[in-house]
């Protein structure tokens, strides 16, 4: 519980992960902030993705 | 030798022949004498296979302009008419060797460039540029369009004809790939943004226009054409593009993608190992930046084989070597770098002779794989100009719009039943 009240009261470094969005906000308010590009693999039928892992 | 072991070998053969490719222009004609085949009832358009049923707003307005233009009707009506009685051929540009952008209306009696590819003896065909707003390429067909495209066949196409018969004599014609290479490093992405490379394109065909004797007036008015008008290249750098991915185009194995297009309904793609089938989905509508006085509500699906640059390994996957061409299609300097990088994720290699000096001289993303596009979801990303969605208005922002991922799962599928993987 005190580890986590410290983390409050120090200033914040930030990594986001994956949507743009937060890291845009959080960089207007002064915050230090690293983005990092991330999106969810798509989404594929197992005999596709099966095929795409063999021939990649 | 194992599929993927084959595959990795005409990736490699299919990109090398696209960044070794040697575009020139060597000469320009009307499109009934350039284009093998082309038939006076033929008019060419941009992107996949379309029916007038379901074209477009401004591919339908391109398509009543071509043929007012070619004097096959005297009004709008008439133009329908004509089409709805199946009297008009329309056939993609792809299919000929052709490219054009946004609508890419070719019919028999426009000029065309002829591009031809000094390395694999390739050529590639691209009609001329209007200018931008009102134009025929965006959907806008009234007396101004129409007036400006006899002036462009009747002044501006013997003149560039007569200058390019000195420029072929002297060297082979215009190194355009060359062209390219200096204006990635003086702001261009060569897609939305030509300036450079229409100043670079202005110095080389100077001397011939002089040589060619052409009259006073005529250079004058040629001139100040192409001075006034930052697109006036565009098309030759898709003919360019063409040629290039036309060197990629057919090799047995390869999952390099060889043509990217959009025709304001699908957006349609060739994958070089499975020929010339298409693949298509429903054109995305680009977001970006509007004229004054419309909104993102007037914007139509996209359109235009102008993507074929992308394909190549240049416009929007080289936005990093062009922060300014953000003012014009939206989105920040950081987008524009982001959006190079992103692209190194779906292809194959970096160009061997397009280079971007902000990312250290690092080579364009050349050669989207469609593998890497289905392990990424990752989809290409390119900048593009934004027709209005009604006919007749022509053109009423630019901007920025993604491929359709379902493109390159179907194509991934062809390939697994094609190649029996």
């Amino acid at each position: 519980m005190s580890n986590a009240r410290k983390l409050f009261d120090e200033d914040l470094k930030v990594i986001n992960v994956g949507l743009k969005i937060f890291y845009e906000d959080l960089k207007r308010q002064g915050v230090r902030v690293v983005q990092v590009n991330y999106q969810p693999p798509p989404k594929l039928e197992k005999e596709l993705k099966d095929k795409l892992s063999e021939l990649l | 030798m194992s599929l993927k072991e084959q595959i990795e070998e005409a990736n490699k053969k299919a990109v090398e022949r696209m960044m070794e490719a040697e575009p020139y222009l060597v000469d320009t004609k009307l499109a009934k004498d350039a284009i093998p085949g082309f038939r006076e009832d033929m008019l060419l358009h941009a992107g996949p296979p379309i029916t007038w049923e379901r074209a477009s707003g401004p591919m339908k307005g391109a398509i009543i302009g071509a043929l007012i233009y070619e004097g096959k009707a005297s009004n709008e009506e008439e133009a329908i008419k004509l089409v709805e009685r199946g009297e008009v051929i329309l056939k993609p540009n792809h299919e000929v060797g052709s490219v054009g952008p946004m609508a890419g209306i070719v019919s028999a009696n426009m000029p065309v460039y002829i591009i031809e590819d000094k390395k694999f003896g390739i050529r590639a065909f691209g009609n001329y540029n209007e200018g931008i707003g009102k134009v025929l390429r965006y959907g806008a067909y009234d007396k101004e369009v129409l007036s400006r495209l006899k002036w462009m066949r009747d002044e501006l196409y013997p003149t560039m004809k007569a200058a390019l018969d000195e420029a072929r004599k002297d060297k082979g014609g215009i190194n355009f790939k060359a062209i390219i290479q200096q204006a990635l490093h003086m702001g261009d992405e060569c897609h939305n943004r030509y300036v450079a490379a229409t100043s670079k394109f202005m110095n080389e065909i100077a001397p011939y226009l002089v040589k060619a004797d052409v009259p006073k007036d005529a250079f004058n008015r040629v001139w100040d054409f192409m001075k006034n008008n930052n697109f006036f290249t565009l098309n030759i750098g898709m003919a360019s593009a063409k040629a290039m991915t036309l060197a990629a185009h057919n090799i047995k194995y390869s999952t390099i993608v060889t043509v990217l297009t959009r025709n304001g309904t699908d957006a349609g793609i060739w994958v070089s190992g499975l020929g010339n089938r298409w693949f298509t989905a429903p054109s995305p509508v680009p977001k970006g930046v509007f004229f004054p006085g419309f909104t993102q509500d007037d914007a139509n699906p996209d359109l235009g084989d102008s993507s074929i640059t992308e394909t190549a390994g240049f416009g929007g996957f080289a936005m990093a070597a062009a922060p300014a061409v953000v003012s014009w299609v939206g989105g920040s300097v950081e987008f524009a770098v982001e959006n190079t990088k992103n692209m190194y994720n779906i292809t194959y290699a970096k160009h061997k002779y397009f280079t971007i000096p902000y990312l250290s001289f690092q080579g364009t993303p050349t050669g989207v794989d469609i593998r890497l596009v289905l392990k990424t979801g990752i989809t290409p990303t390119i900048n593009t100009g934004i027709a209005h969605k009604k006919a007749g208005v022509g053109q009423v922002g630019a901007g920025i719009v993604k491929f359709p991922f379902e493109l390159f799962k179907d194509a991934f599928k062809a390939y697994v039943e094609t190649y029996g993987a």
